[in-house]
Parts: C-alpha cells; structure tokens; sequence
C-alpha cells in the first residue's frame, strides 16, 4: 500500500508539472462549449435541449487530451522498466494510474462541466446533477482511457491513435450521462442512466487493470 | 543467484542466441561482452523479465521468478528512466522508494555519490554523467541482491568510473551479484562471459 502511495504521489505531481495539464484541459472543455453554439447559429433556443447531450461530448474530448502522457513518457524515457520491476503487480500500477489521471484530470474536468451545461443553456438547478454524472462518467473516462493509453503504447503518433480507441468506447458513458441529464431536463427520474453509468464504470474499472497490464507487458518485450 | 538454463530468444525472424546457460553465484560480477548487436542488451531484459524467450528457464535462487522482480534485481539501463522537468529530489526519491528504499538509505546514497549539490536542480539541468550517478543512487539506496546493468559506465568520467567501482565492490562482498554488459573491462574483478559476434 505504501508503494502504490508514492506511486500515485508521483503520477499527481507529473500530471500537474510542466504548465498545469489539467487547466489546459478545463480550458479547452470550455472553448469547445463556447464554439458549438457559434457554429450552430445564433438561435440559443434550439440548443436548449441538446445543451446536456454537447456538454458530455465535449467533456469526453477534454479526457483525451492528457491521456498520451500516462505510459507513452515512461516508455520513452525508460521508467515503465523500473516500475514494471517495482513491489507492485502490473496490474495495480496501471489502476493507481488510471486513479491519478481520474484525481488529476477528471475530476476537475467534472467540476468544469456544470459551468459549460449552463452557458449551453441547460438550467441551473441541475447543476448538481451535472457534477455528479460527470464525476461518475469521467472515472469511466480515465479507466478506459488508460487502457486506450497502454494500448497505443510504443506506436508513432500514439495521441492520434489513442483517440482513435478510445472515442469508441466512450459511447457509452456519453449515452447514459446525456441520457441522465435528458431525463432530468424532462422531469424524469435521472437515476436509471446514473445506475448506467456506474455500471459501465465498475465494468471499465475491472476489465482496464488486466487489459492494460497485457498491453504494457507487450510493448516492453 | 540466477541460474539460465538452455536459454533461446528470437527478435521477430533472427535468432539472439541458442542454448545459452549460465549461473551467477552470490558475490560474483559478471561482465557480458559481445559485438554491438550481439544480444547484450535482449539478454539483459530476458532475465528481467521484459522479454519472453523461446525456449529454456531462468531461475533464481530459492524465489519465484515473478517474486525476484519485485524485489530483487536492479535494473539500471541505456535509459536513466528520469523525467526532465521534475527537480532531481523528488525522481530520487520516487525511484528509490519504489524499489524498496527508506529514508535512511536514500541519505547514505546521497552522501556516497556525492548528489547534495544536485538535488534541487531540474534534471533537464543535470550532464548525462550527473543523471547516471543519480539513476545509480536507487542501486545504492535500495538493497537488492542482482544489479542488471547496462553499459553503466559509458557517460562517466574516471573519477566516477572508480567510485562506483568501490560501490559494486562494496554490494558484493555483501553477496550481492552483478551482470554488466559493457564493452570496457569492469572496475571489478569479473569473469567474462562472451554472446559472440553481432550481425
């Protein structure tokens, strides 16, 4: 436990060094808002309804951003071999780092994106609501992110190539976190999509670690 | 310490090396020598575990294979595994916790590679020679009982070449083992073992 501590220690410090990573991305969730509805037109009516539904498309392009950091840096500069020969299984390694990144980046990605469903026009007592799905959906986001991540492990252009995996299995999470806030928007009882997306969740979070572990195994033979 | 038996990798269609056996016993260095391209490097990561071989076993004394990696080899590579923008405390200290270092050891590091004036600086500061004695630190913080080492020496000056001759010795007259692949003779009285010729 105390090696999985200095381990997510490190990756917090890493995903914050080098000009605040995670600010960037916050920053580029909100032009991403701001820009949809400058290119759909001048009617902010019409975005009304959809304002859940961009707000988590959005958010989940925002995740993608820091992701080639996560294994690719440690490859290249040959810490994944000192760590694969850590205390830790492989496995462990890749959750603690799919954590960080969820810690690091998600979480306040999650707190940026109440603040992009109300400019899109969404109303402001579901703010809350979208905190919470966006929390929810952006641990998703980092669980298969990471494993998107290990799997592009020693490609060339692997932040295009991690895009590439990834947007795909974001479908869900972005289904049922538009879904929830549809719902609500609609008087309807949110926590159907929510129970969803914790699914969904508790899935990526059990299938990343071996998944993610084989792929970095694979890159570093 | 380790034992390889009948040992054959392959990169993609050429075969490294074929039957390949050796041991190393505790309180041996082991110096592994052969032309560029010979497999130095492969064989290195084969007993570290990063690279699956064809055929035949490594096995280490009394433990697991899968044990002996997470707690007893040293893995000191081409690559220091530093990251440039973190100052070189806090990749020390990372590097040397993780392989099972406290405190104490981390300041007796410190203080036999002579890294105090270092240690605030941003690694992208540091010469190849500095960032090698850094990475070498972990060695010398944390115990463990194989150092895998490849071409340790190649950016350090004499002055270094010496003392961290005096540190292998020191690791192994606890008992400790060493294979360096190098292509120098070690500071250390070493037995040669030869993979031949390159391509």
């Amino acid at each position: 436990m105390k090696a999985l501590m200095v381990l997510f220690r490190r990756e917090l410090a890493l995903a914050w060094s080098g000009g605040g990573g995670p600010l960037l991305a916050c920053g580029f969730f909100l032009c991403l808002t701001v820009l949809i509805p400058l290119a759909a037109g001048g009617d902010p009516a019409g975005l009304r309804p959809i304002a859940g539904g961009i707000a988590w498309l959005a958010l989940a392009l925002s995740s993608i951003l820091s992701l080639e950091r996560l294994f690719e840096r440690d490859l290249e500069d040959g810490a994944l071999d000192l760590i694969a020969l850590g205390p830790v299984p492989l496995e462990l390694v890749v959750l603690t780092k799919a954590k960080a990144q969820w810690l690091a980046v998600g979480v306040p990605l999650a707190l940026t994106a109440p603040v992009a469903a109300i400019t899109l026009g969404l109303p402001t007592s579901l703010a809350g609501l979208v905190a919470l799905s966006a929390l929810i959906g952006s641990l998703g986001f980092a669980f298969t992110g990471a494993l998107g991540a290990a799997l592009a492990l020693g490609s060339k252009r692997g932040g295009l190539l991690i895009a590439v995996v990834v947007l795909p299995l974001f479908i869900p999470p972005v289904v049922f976190g538009a879904g929830a806030l549809e719902r609500a928007v609609n008087g309807l009882d949110p926590a159907p999509a929510l129970a969803f997306l914790g699914a969904y969740v508790l899935f990526a979070a059990v299938v990343t670690p071996f998944a993610g572990a084989a792929a970095v195994r694979n890159a570093q033979g | 310490m380790i034992s390889v038996t009948s040992l054959t990798v392959s990169r993609g269609e050429r075969v490294l090396f074929r039957d390949l056996s050796f041991q190393i016993a505790s309180g041996e260095a082991v110096a592994l020598t052969g032309a560029n391209g010979a497999g130095k490097t492969t064989l290195l990561r084969t007993l570290a575990g990063f690279i699956r071989p064809d055929a035949g076993t490594v096995a280490f004394a009394d433990i697991e294979p899968a044990q002996a990696r997470a707690s007893h080899i040293h893995w000191l590579g081409h690559l220091d595994g530093l990251k440039t923008g973190r100052r070189a405390r806090e990749e020390l200290d990372f590097h040397a916790r993780w392989a099972g270092a406290e405190a104490d050891g981390i300041a007796a590091a410190i203080d036999v590679l002579a890294l105090e004036p270092l240690l605030d600086l941003e690694v992208r500061k540091l010469s190849a020679g500095q960032r090698r004695r850094l990475a070498f630190a972990r060695l010398v913080a944390a115990p463990r009982p194989l150092w895998l080492l490849d071409e340790p020496f190649a950016p350090l000056d004499a002055r270094w070449r010496a003392a961290l001759g005096l540190l292998m010795q020191t690791h192994l007259d606890k008992g400790g083992a060493i294979l360096a692949a190098v292509h120098d003779p070690l500071p250390v009285a070493a037995r040669e073992l030869d993979i031949g010729a390159g391509r």
